[in-house]
């Protein structure tokens, strides 16, 4: 398939936050613990996605000078998030010259029927998705880079294992069907017939899949890399922890050398309380975050 | 993609504390040679030569640290073995990193700024000859540098040779046994800097 330079940059930018861990901040404090703790990239927000579930209302992109001042305060990529299928939010930060954008289920939605049309912006977008059929529509809108939604703010993994298995399922038996199946698998899945052609070659998104929604241990991350994950984003599950500075250099580890036993118990040693963390069926349908967009 | 035979084995390892590692082994395998990931002392000290990929530099730096595995790099340096460095590992390498300082290992002659273009929006793909010094080596067609929030080469020293520029910025230097390189030649289809490596590695093997 042949790429406009513009887009090969895009996924070039996911392409180099690989093995790595993206953290929610929401002030140049955090910022810098984050960096020094490792992280390759933070995700700049008013509020933690936990606190959004906790004291509800519409969640918007962050104030600009929230970004500004966590952008002043290192030198790792910086993305912030826009409401699903608010391309005004996207050209503000675009404007901004953030690093990336989170079209994101955690932000309350902007539009229930369409998301962004990313191919009209410079700045590469991320996008969540629950199987592979949301990650191919959202990477035939443009998306440089996926990632799995789980649930976000619930410090529980569940949800982030089971899109996770989930997509690596579906890719690994398209790469099993005769050329004259994939149409069928194209329709199947809602997501057009050239990405599907590929993902049936290569067994693999054609962008980096990272993972999302619930990760609040080093085992947590670890275990998402194991089964497919080739970075991981947290949220809630550092700053809502008892040791913040602590965990994230765990979890940084942790992605490093998430096949590594020995380094994932040193990786546990000291850590301090995790996040409480929610138990997903005790959440109404309407409190999920997940079953935002499509 | 043809794959060249291999005339005798190298043993070449990829940093994996984090980054585009994989993308480096790919364009390794493509050239017939198998690369090991890189992430303990052993796996340092089997090493005949190293890839340090790109990534992010702070990352990188604080594993290293962390883990105890700056004496390895270090110690396979100064035994003369070949390394190529892209982008991050340029960084980690230098004399000295400006915007903002960072430690770094004094392995490469230079003075580099991180993120010397700007943010992602100032991230670009050019087409950059090779010098006529180096045209021997790389041949004289132009060579795709994706740079993304590449450091640039403000200083270099003496033992510094520059064989590809961006006007009177290097982008591929080398130094001894040393590559570095401030565009990501692991995200193209072109294999000539990664050859020039390995036939780098198999010259210190001879």
């Amino acid at each position: 398939m042949h790429h406009s330079d513009e887009y090969r940059l895009k996924v070039g930018l996911a392409e180099q936050l690989k093995g790595g861990v993206i953290l929610d901040v929401t002030n140049a404090e955090q910022a810098v613990i984050a960096e020094k703790a490792g992280a390759t990239s933070v995700m700049a927000l008013e509020r933690v996605p936990a606190d959004i579930r906790k004291e509800g209302g519409v969640a918007r992109m962050a104030s600009i000078s929230k970004i500004r001042e966590i952008m002043a305060a290192v030198s790792i990529p910086v993305m912030a998030k826009v409401r699903i299928g608010h391309f005004t939010e996207a050209r503000v930060l675009e404007s901004l010259k953030v690093d990336y954008i989170d079209e994101s289920e955690v932000l309350t939605p902007a539009d229930e029927e369409h998301h962004v049309d990313k191919h009209a912006f410079r700045i590469p977008f991320v996008c969540g998705a629950r199987n592979l059929g949301e990650a191919l529509r959202r990477i035939a809108e443009g998306a440089a880079m996926i990632r799995t939604k789980g649930e976000a703010g619930s410090g529980n993994i569940v949800e982030a294992v089971r899109h996770m298995r989930t997509i690596q399922k579906e890719m690994k038996q398209l790469t099993v069907l005769g050329e004259e199946e994939l149409a069928t698998a194209a329709k199947n899945h809602q997501a057009p017939l050239d990405l599907i052609k590929i993902v049936a070659k290569t067994g693999k998104l054609p962008v980096p899949n990272f993972s999302a929604g619930g990760i609040a241990t080093p085992a947590d991350a670890a275990l998402v890399m194991q089964l497919g994950a080739e970075a991981v984003f947290v949220g809630s599950g550092v700053f809502k922890s008892e040791d913040p500075e602590r965990r994230a250099r765990a979890i940084v580890k942790a992605a490093t050398y998430f096949n590594d036993p020995e380094k994932l118990l040193e990786a546990h040693e000291d850590l301090g309380e995790p996040m409480r963390g929610i138990d997903i069926a005790t959440l109404e349908e309407t409190e999920l975050m997940q079953t935002r967009g499509w | 993609m043809r794959t060249p035979p291999v005339t005798f084995p190298m043993n070449i390892g990829v940093l994996a504390l984090q980054g585009d590692f994989e993308a480096h082994q790919r364009a390794l395998e493509e050239l017939g040679v198998k690369a090991f990931q890189v992430r303990s002392q052993a796996d340092f000290e089997r090493a005949d030569a190293l890839v340090m990929p790109g990534g992010e530099s702070t990352t990188m730096l604080r594993i290293l640290d962390e883990e105890k595995l700056e004496e390895p790099l270090l110690a396979l340096a100064k035994a003369g073995k070949p390394i190529l460095a892209t982008c991050a590992g340029v960084i980690l390498l230098a004399r000295e990193t400006r915007s903002p300082s960072q430690r770094c290992f004094g392995l490469l002659d230079v003075a580099v700024v991180r993120n010397g273009y700007g943010r992602q929006l100032d991230s670009s793909i050019r087409r950059l000859e090779p010098a006529p010094a180096a045209a021997g080596r790389l041949g004289s067609e132009p060579i795709e540098c994706v740079f993304i929030r590449a450091p640039i080469i403000c200083e270099a020293g003496p033992a510094v040779a520059t064989l590809l520029a961006d006007g009177d910025t290097p982008v591929l230097v080398e130094q001894g046994p040393i590559l570095g390189i401030t565009f990501h030649p692991e995200l193209t289809s072109d294999r000539r800097i990664h050859q020039l490596f390995v036939d780098k590695v198999k010259a210190s093997l001879q």
